[in-house]
C-alpha cells in the first residue's frame, strides 16, 4: 500500500462507525427485586458515582498522585454484583477497582486516603489506586497486570471448594483481558476443576485506546468465547443495575450449589478516558453521547420513579451520599504522609523486610 | 538412620508435612498419577488422595495463581513448576503477585506457597530445560529462595519452607536426584537462612550452592593435596541469606571464592561478593573471585555443557592460580 492509498481514518478511531448501546430494556422494571433492595442499589450507584467524581476532582487539585482508573459510567456492574454477593464471598478486580472495593462495603475514607497516598489509607499508602484490597470485606485485591487475577480468583474458589463453605468468588476484568493467555488458562482451569467462580467481563468497548473489536477475533470478546469452554453464553446490559443483579443472583446461586463457573459479559462504557492521562479522543462523539444517554444512574433513577419512589426520597439519598463523600474527603486529607517505618515493613509475614542476618 | 536418594527425599519431605498439616495441598503437571516427571512425588497421590495431590493442565500461570489464591485464604500450598526454565511463563504470578501482594496491601494477607521446581544443568537438555535460575528469584523482593544439595537438606528445608508463611521458591537440582545419603530418623525440620560449613579450612572460603556443592567439596579435597586448606560453605538459602556464616569464615581464611552454576551476570555470588567487599575488605588478602558458567545460553552437547558449568578442575585451577 502506498502512502496515498492509505486511509487515515483507519487510524483515527473517532471516525469509525459508532457502537451504540442497545437501549433500555423497560421490562427489567418487572424483575422480581424488592423495592428496598432497589433503593440500596440506587444508593450504591450514587456512592460509586460521587466517589469517582471526587477522586477526579482531587486529581485536578494534585492531591491524588500517580495514575487512576475511574469507573464513571460503569457503576452498575459493581453495584449489581455487590448486591448479590454474600459477605463471606470473595471478589477480585483490576486496577480499575475503586467501585469494586466500595461495593463490598469498604469505608470510603480509607479508600480515598489510599488514593492520596496517606498513612490512613486502606493499604497504608503502600498500594495506591491500582491495588485496593479489603480482605475483611472479602475484597481480595485489585491487580494491575492484565489477566493475573483471574488465575488467583481460581485459588480462592478452590479453597472454598476444599473447605465446603459454598463461598463464591467473583472476578471482574476488562475486555482487553480476553486476549491475554492467563484469561484462557484461568477459564479452562476453572471449568475442569468445577470451581465456584464467576468471571465478569466489563466490556467498555475499548482496550485502553484501541477499539476492542479491531483487535479481537470475535464480536463479543468474552461471551463469544464462553462456548469454547463449555460455558453458557451470557451477554447483558452492564449499565442496567437490575439486569446485572438478576444475572449475578442466577450465576452466583448456581456456583454456590456446585454448578461450577460462569463467564458473564456486561456491556458498558467509560464516561472518560482509560486513565487520568487519557482524554479519550479516539471515540466517535455520537457514540460518547449515546452512551451518556444510557448512563446507569439516570436510567435507574427513572426506573425507581416509575416504580413509585418519590423524587424527594431519591434526592435525600443523593444528598446523604454527598455528605459521606465530603466526610471521606476530610478524613483522607487529614491523613499524614506515611513515615519511614512503613518503607521497610510488611514484606514478610513477620512484619519486616530482612533478607540477611 | 536410613539411606535415601535426593529424588525420594522430595516426596519424603512433602509427605512428612502433609501428614502433619491436613490443610496442605499440592498441584502441578503430572505430579499425581505419574508421580512427577522426575519421580519426585511418587506415592503422594496414593497416600493423600486426589483432593490434596492434583494434576493440572500445562498452565503455569493457572497453577501459581490457584496456589496463591488458596494461600491467601489460609490454605498452605505446594505448587510444582516442572522445569525452572518455565518460571519465565508464569513470572508475573511469582514476581508481581505472590512477591508483592503482602507489601502492597499493607500486610493484609500472607501467601504460604512453596514453588518447587527442577533446576540446573548436566542433563544435556539444552538451553530451555537446563538453566540455573535461582538468581531470577533472588532478585525479587518478597520471595524466599532455597536450593538444597543433599537428601537431608531437601527434607529439612522442605519442612521449613512449607511452615514458612511467605512464598518460597524451592530449587531441586536435576543432577543431584540420584545421589543417596543417610538421613536421620524421626521428623526432620531445618531452618531457612542458615548456611552450612561442610568442610573446615584455613586458607580460603568457597561458597557453593546445590549441584556446585559436591564439586566444591571435591575441589577442596584436591586442593588439600596441594597444601591448600579450603573451607566449603553450602549457602543453601539465598533469601534469607546467612551472611554471618560467610563473613566469619572469610575473616578466618582471608580469601573468598564463589562457585555458581548460574550464568555470570548478576549471579547469586555477585551479591555475596559485594557484601564481602563491603564488610570484610580489610580481612581479605586478595580479590574475591567468582567461578561461574559463562554468560551464554547453556548448550546441549555433552562436551560444551561440561565446559560451561564450573567443573572440579576449573575450581581447583582458579583457586591455585589466584591464591598466590
Amino acid at each position: 500500500m502506498t502512502a496515498e492509498q492509505f486511509d487515515s481514518r483507519l487510524l483515527d478511531y473517532a471516525q469509525r462507525e459508532p457502537r451504540m448501546p442497545s437501549g433500555e430494556d423497560r421490562s427489567n422494571d418487572d424483575l422480581d427485586i424488592a423495592l428496598d433492595e432497589r433503593k440500596e442499589m440506587y444508593e450504591q450507584l450514587q456512592v460509586l458515582r460521587q466517589f469517582e467524581k471526587r477522586a477526579y476532582d482531587l486529581f485536578l487539585q494534585n492531591l491524588v498522585k500517580g495514575t487512576s482508573h475511574l469507573s464513571l459510567g460503569m457503576e452498575a456492574i459493581a453495584t449489581g454484583f455487590g448486591q448479590a454477593m454474600r459477605p463471606d464471598d470473595y471478589s477480585f478486580a483490576t486496577y480499575r477497582g475503586h467501585a469494586h472495593t466500595l461495593a463490598r462495603g469498604a469505608d470510603l475514607g480509607p479508600v480515598l486516603a489510599e488514593l492520596l497516598g496517606r498513612e490512613n489509607g486502606i493499604l497504608k499508602g503502600k498500594g495506591g489506586s491500582m491495588h485496593l484490597t479489603s480482605v475483611e470485606h472479602g475484597m481480595m485485591g485489585s491487580y494491575a497486570i492484565i489477566g493475573a487475577h483471574l488465575t488467583i480468583a481460581n485459588g480462592t474458589a478452590w479453597a472454598a471448594q476444599m473447605r465446603g463453605t459454598d463461598q463464591v468468588t467473583v472476578c471482574f476484568f476488562g475486555d482487553g483481558t480476553t486476549n491475554i493467555g492467563a484469561f484462557h488458562e484461568a477459564l479452562n482451569f476453572a471449568v475442569i476443576w468445577d470451581l465456584p467462580v464467576i468471571f465478569v467481563c466489563e466490556n467498555n468497548l475499548y482496550m485502553e485506546y484501541t477499539p476492542i473489536d479491531l483487535i479481537t477475533a470475535v464480536d463479543n470478546p468474552a461471551a463469544d468465547r464462553a462456548p469454547a469452554y463449555g460455558l453458557e453464553r451470557i451477554l447483558i446490559d452492564g449499565n442496567d443495575a437490575d439486569e446485572v443483579y438478576e444475572t449475578a443472583r442466577r450465576v452466583i446461586s448456581r456456583a454456590r450449589a456446585g454448578g461450577g463457573p460462569s463467564l458473564v459479559e456486561a456491556l458498558t462504557y467509560r464516561e472518560q478516558g482509560h486513565s487520568r492521562a487519557d482524554p479519550g479522543k479516539y471515540r466517535p462523539p455520537q457514540e460518547v453521547a449515546a452512551w451518556k444517554e444510557h448512563d446507569p444512574i439516570p436510567l435507574y433513577h427513572q426506573r425507581l420513579l416509575r416504580l413509585g419512589v418519590s423524587e424527594s426520597e431519591l434526592s435525600q439519598i443523593t444528598q446523604d451520599v454527598a455528605r459521606r463523600v465530603d466526610d471521606a474527603t476530610e478524613f483522607a486529607k487529614s491523613g499524614a504522609n506515611p513515615g519511614e517505618e512503613h518503607l521497610l515493613s510488611d514484606v514478610w509475614a513477620d512484619g519486616g523486610s530482612a533478607w540477611r542476618n | 538412620m536410613a539411606e535415601l536418594s535426593y529424588r525420594d527425599a522430595v516426596a519424603y519431605g512433602i509427605a512428612q508435612e502433609m501428614r502433619r498439616d491436613p490443610r496442605l495441598v499440592m498441584l502441578g503437571e503430572d505430579i499425581a498419577a505419574a508421580g512427577g516427571v522426575f519421580k519426585t512425588t511418587v506415592g503422594l497421590l496414593e497416600e493423600f488422595g486426589p483432593d490434596r495431590v492434583r494434576d493440572t493442565p500445562i498452565s503455569e500461570q493457572a497453577i501459581l495463581g490457584a496456589a496463591m489464591g488458596a494461600a491467601m485464604t489460609g490454605v498452605p500450598v505446594i505448587a510444582e513448576i516442572m522445569f525452572s526454565d518455565f518460571l519465565a511463563v508464569c513470572f508475573d504470578i511469582l514476581a508481581n503477585e505472590m512477591a508483592k501482594t503482602r507489601y502492597m496491601t499493607g500486610g493484609q494477607v500472607n501467601i504460604p506457597v512453596v514453588v518447587r521446581t527442577a533446576n540446573g544443568g548436566g542433563s544435556r537438555f539444552g538451553a530451555q530445560h537446563s538453566q540455573s535460575v535461582e538468581n531470577w528469584a533472588m532478585m525479587i523482593p518478597g520471595l524466599k529462595v532455597v536450593a538444597p544439595s543433599s537428601p537431608a537438606d531437601v527434607i529439612g528445608l522442605m519442612a521449613a519452607s512449607v511452615r514458612d508463611p511467605d512464598p518460597v521458591v524451592f530449587f531441586e537440582h536435576k543432577s543431584l536426584m540420584a545421589g543417596k545419603a543417610e538421613i536421620p530418623n524421626g521428623e526432620i525440620v531445618d531452618e531457612l537462612g542458615k548456611a552450612k560449613i561442610l568442610r573446615a579450612g584455613t586458607d580460603c572460603t568457597i561458597a557453593a550452592l546445590a549441584y556446585m556443592v559436591p564439586r566444591a567439596l571435591q575441589a577442596a579435597e584436591q586442593l588439600a593435596d596441594q597444601g591448600i586448606s579450603a573451607e566449603v560453605i553450602d549457602v543453601r538459602s539465598l533469601v534469607p541469606l546467612d551472611t554471618r556464616a560467610i563473613l566469619s569464615s572469610v575473616t578466618k581464611t582471608s580469601r573468598f571464592y564463589t562457585v555458581e552454576e548460574n550464568p555470570r551476570l548478576c549471579g547469586w555470588g555477585a551479591e555475596i561478593a559485594s557484601i564481602v567487599a563491603d564488610e570484610a575488605f580489610w580481612d581479605l588478602d586478595g580479590p574475591v573471585v567468582r567461578v561461574t558458567t559463562p554468560h551464554v545460553p547453556l548448550p546441549a552437547a555433552e562436551s560444551l555443557e561440561d565446559m560451561a558449568i564450573p567443573s572440579v578442575d576449573r575450581i581447583v585451577e582458579t583457586v591455585t592460580k589466584t591464591i598466590g
